[in-house]
């Protein structure tokens, strides 16, 4: 959410002069001035938490040089900022190098092999750094669950706890939390129960914040490449509340939907927009040709003999019992346009008020 | 609600929800119905508001609640009169909004003199102190106070009453016109607001002008080149009756699945039989296009480019992500050719055009462009020019203006049909929130059977002891309409003498064959929130047949 900025400080990026409010984050205003820095554990709408210590960057205020990590830090009058310095680079390639060996091959990334590149690994990519430059730690404590939805494989955990704060800050559900200390940590529900014995709903916000490969949506893993997959931006077809998704497709064919996180419904989403707003799209049973019923079945028809025989219906009906003899009901699940056209074809096509939409029932 | 502050409508913003001080919620089972909605609510409560939840059921929510009404089915209207006498009789309504933005006031305090706590008490069933309590705290946060509701209010045969006794106490409490205070219906559909502001209503032009207002007419008449029908024209619920009498003999239904979703299953395909000519234009081969003449594939929310609004007025873009399957046509298209073969001279081809069109003749949406949409994501109306940022929360301006709103004061009217010996029982209907509607579309989603696998009636452990009921077992729920099958599960969740089923399971359970048709005489929405029904074991139903 923005909120309204009042005392306007200036701050200086990699040489940029950016404005931004007092009480804004380093980041932001890094962000602001056009660059960006990997923030592991940072999801907006849970606050920053400043564990990963991926954001780190060199400050200067007042002359005093220090190392920051962005999603804490205020926004100070004059302050300079270095987001990729050799050091502060090199830094972050130790670290993701040491994050990376707390994980399974990149090339097995169930995140990466749906339908979006996982941030952990675009920021290996980004600062050249080796899975395997130290020992490994994999195998972790696997969390096989049986839901249709979400597929948990911690071998691919970092223990970011976006997940966790998510599904408690956010969401509110308490599904999830932390089990254990240290490097023996893990993310379970309570009892280490499954999530379908869990308070979870399956709202997928975990999913959708993890940032890497250790929670996916099950019906997506596999089925595209992460590079060839395009989005649109659309309105979830369920409820009232208008929740802001994409839709996934891959060479024109529908492969998912995911939250849009730009929208008012910040990312949002409930059990039905984030796992039952495409698979009805593309089911066997639509209906694919016009059909006409003729002595009681119905048979296939083109769209003129369809259309010319309800001109002709309404037509004679019309002129034998009045157009008030005709009702139009026009629906809720369409587009407005649609529910425009249609009343206008009734009050003008057919002559009618008796137009009415399902908002009733 | 129209009736008394103009338009009905979210009068808040979905997140000032989240900024209250107190939110009221009426039937309204948000945690199941609108998740997402009931985010806003539990962030409310967790910076510290309270949460009032007025619902026979004990809801997801009214764990989160500071206090739960647990009133009798179909009371709203003494309880909020009772809230209304409190507020009046203890001197805790806002008087400065009511003096300047008001009228009705004096009329309002003598009807609802009557409506005394003890009196709710009795007919509603909640503790005397719960309603005094109710009524300090809603006026206490003044200001900071929401209401939001949703069919449980509406879907009664005395729901508008209902709408009006909610708002009464909104206009009290100097809740509106207030970036967090305000009174919200909820709505249930993706698109049903947008199906009423563009005029699919047999009352109503484009963005709520009316047909039978001087100069309304005359203006769609020039626009469009052609004459309007004079008369207003009939509801759903009406032309049903009317296709039984033959008076009504066509219809066009566009995306309905109008027999598994109206209330009496069986006079509803009776009417639909009875029609001469049927067109149905949807997605799937629903019970409703069965009885259809000619039915029409269309396309689906990802083929199809259009705009939705949502519960909070907020137009946002629908756009194409893929081609329509087989030899299917979005909506529009449809649409267009169709009206293009009855001599409709219209120069529009795309969604965008007819948009343009449906903006230029409504003032409401006249600012808000598919360009402004792309740039700036969704707008809320009002937005009467390019301009103009669009409207978070409703009446800000209108009340100062002197446009008052009208206090209405409402009688209790019970539940059209009561419970009698031989069907003791009360049928409330509901949303579960890993189903949809008619099911036609969470059905086809795979996963989804292992959340809810089936209907169930949900039925309190009391009344199940007294049946002899076992959790799971499949009974016979039976009312004057119809009966159907389903397993029970008890639970106190249902009130005693209460069963709450949903309808998305049509295939082995059409639970609207059981519904009443009772409906409100002024809004025409069915009483899906009470009929009367009966149990029955199974082995006993079939020796009572044999």
């Amino acid at each position: 959410m923005t909120t309204e900025v009042k005392n306007k400080l200036n701050v200086e990026i990699n040489g940029i002069e950016v404005g931004c409010g007092t009480g804004s984050r380093v980041l932001d205003a890094i962000r602001a001035a056009g660059f960006d820095v990997p923030t592991l554990c940072f999801d907006e709408r849970s606050g920053p938490q400043g564990t990963c210590r991926m954001c780190l960057v060199n400050v200067e205020v007042d002359g005093q040089p220090q190392q920051v990590a962005a999603c804490t830090a205020f926004s100070s009058e004059g302050m300079k900022v270095e987001t990729h310095s050799d050091s502060i680079n090199q830094y972050r390639k130790t670290l993701l190098e040491l994050l990376l060996s707390e994980t399974s091959s990149p090339a097995n990334c169930p995140k990466c092999l749906s339908f979006k590149k996982c941030e952990l690994h675009s920021a290996a990519e980004e600062y050249d750094a080796k899975w395997d430059a130290f020992p490994s730690l994999v195998p972790r404590e696997k969390a096989p669950d049986p839901n249709p939805f979400i597929q948990r494989d911690y071998d691919y955990c970092i223990s970011c706890f976006r997940c966790t704060n998510v599904c408690n800050d956010w969401e509110q559900a308490a599904a999830i939390t932390v089990k254990g200390r240290g490097q023996d940590n893990s993310i379970a529900s309570y009892f280490q129960n499954n999530l379908l014995d869990s308070p979870c709903t399956f709202c997928g916000q975990c999913i959708n914040t993890c940032p890497t490969g250790a929670l996916t949506d099950k019906k997506i893993v596999g089925t595209t490449k992460a590079d060839n997959v395009e989005r649109t931006k659309s309105i979830c077809p369920y409820c009232g509340v208008g929740c802001g998704i994409h839709l996934l497709t891959e060479d024109g064919e529908l492969k998912g939907t995911e939250p849009d996180f730009d929208a008012p419904s910040r990312g949002s989403l409930c059990v039905k927009g984030q796992f039952a707003s495409w698979e009805f799209v593309k089911s066997d049973e639509r209906l694919k040709y016009p059909l006409i019923k003729e002595d009681g079945a119905f048979r296939r028809a083109s769209w003129d003999q369809a259309l010319d025989l309800i001109k002709a219906k309404f037509t004679t009906i019309r002129d034998e019992s009045g157009s008030d003899s005709l009702v139009c009901w026009s629906s809720a699940r369409t587009v407005t346009e649609a529910n425009y056209l249609m009343q206008k074809f009734a009050r003008i096509g057919i002559g009618t008020n008796n137009i009415d939409n399902c908002s009733r029932t | 609600m129209a009736v008394m502050v103009g338009k009905g409508a979210m009068t808040n913003s979905i997140e000032e929800l989240a900024g209250t001080d107190l939110l009221l919620v009426a039937g309204s089972n948000t945690t199941e119905a609108h998740p997402v909605i009931s985010l806003r609510m539990k962030r409310a409560v967790r910076n510290g508001a309270k949460l009032i939840v007025i619902d026979p059921r004990k809801t997801e929510l009214t764990k989160w609640a500071t206090r739960h009404l647990r009133i009798n089915i179909g009371t709203d209207i003494p309880l909020f009169n009772a809230l209304a006498h409190v507020m009046i009789r203890e001197d805790l309504f806002d008087h400065e909004y009511v003096e300047n933005g008001t009228e009705g006031f004096s009329e309002l305090a003598k009807h609802v003199e009557s409506y005394t706590p003890e009196y709710a008490s009795e007919v509603c069933g909640v503790p005397v102190q719960d309603i005094i309590d109710t009524a300090r705290e809603y006026a206490a946060a003044s200001g900071k106070a929401a209401i939001c509701y949703t069919l449980g209010i509406t879907e009664h045969s005395c729901g508008s009453h209902n709408v009006q006794s909610v708002a009464n106490l909104g206009m009290l409490g100097g809740n509106f016109g207030k970036q967090n205070a305000g009174v919200n219906p909820l709505r249930g559909q993706n698109n049903v607001q947008g199906a009423s502001d563009s005029g699919a209503l047999p009352t109503d032009l484009p963005g709520y002008q009316k047909i039978e207002r001087p100069g309304v007419r005359e203006k769609f008449e020039k626009a469009w080149n052609s004459e309007l029908p004079k008369r207003r024209g009939i509801t759903k619920i009406t032309a049903m009756d009317q296709m039984l009498r033959g008076k009504i003999r066509a219809a066009y239904i566009m995306g309905e699945n109008t027999v598994v979703s109206d209330p009496n299953t069986n006079h509803a395909q009776a009417a639909l039989e009875a029609t001469d000519f049927i067109v149905v234009q949807d997605i799937f081969m629903t019970d409703t296009a069965k009885l259809a003449d000619v039915v029409l594939p269309a396309g689906t929310f990802a083929e199809s480019d259009g705009t939705f609004a949502n519960s909070e007025r907020r137009v946002q873009r629908v756009r194409a992500a893929i081609k329509p399957v087989g030899e299917a046509r979005t909506d529009v298209d449809i649409l267009l050719d169709l009206m293009n073969r009855f001599g409709v001279d219209q120069n529009l081809e795309t969604a965008s055009d007819v948009w343009d069109e449906m903006r230029s003749l409504a003032p409401l949406f006249t600012g808000i462009s598919y360009e402004r949409l792309d740039k700036e994501g969704g707008i809320q109306w009002p937005c009467p020019t390019e301009d103009h940022p669009g409207t978070p929360y409703l009446h800000k301006d209108e009340m100062d203006s002197g446009m008052p709103g009208y206090f209405a004061p409402v009688d209790h009217i019970p539940p059209a049909e009561q419970t009698d010996v031989e069907y003791p029982l009360v049928l409330t209907t509901g949303r579960r929130r890993s189903t949809y509607h008619t099911g036609t579309q969470t059905g086809r989603a795979s996963g989804f059977d292992l959340l809810v696998p089936s209907e169930l009636a949900e039925i309190h452990p009391y009344d199940a002891e007294q049946l002899d009921l076992s959790d799971g077992e499949v009974i016979t729920v039976s009312s004057r309409r119809g009966s159907v099958e389903v397993p029970v599960k008890i639970t106190d969740r249902s009130p005693h003498g209460t069963i709450f089923m949903s309808f998305a399971f049509p295939e082995l359970t059409q639970t609207n064959r059981l519904t009443s048709d009772a409906y409100d005489f002024i809004t025409e929405t069915p009483e899906f929130k009470a009929c009367a029904v009966r149990i029955d074991k199974i082995e006993e139903s079939r020796a009572t047949a044999d």
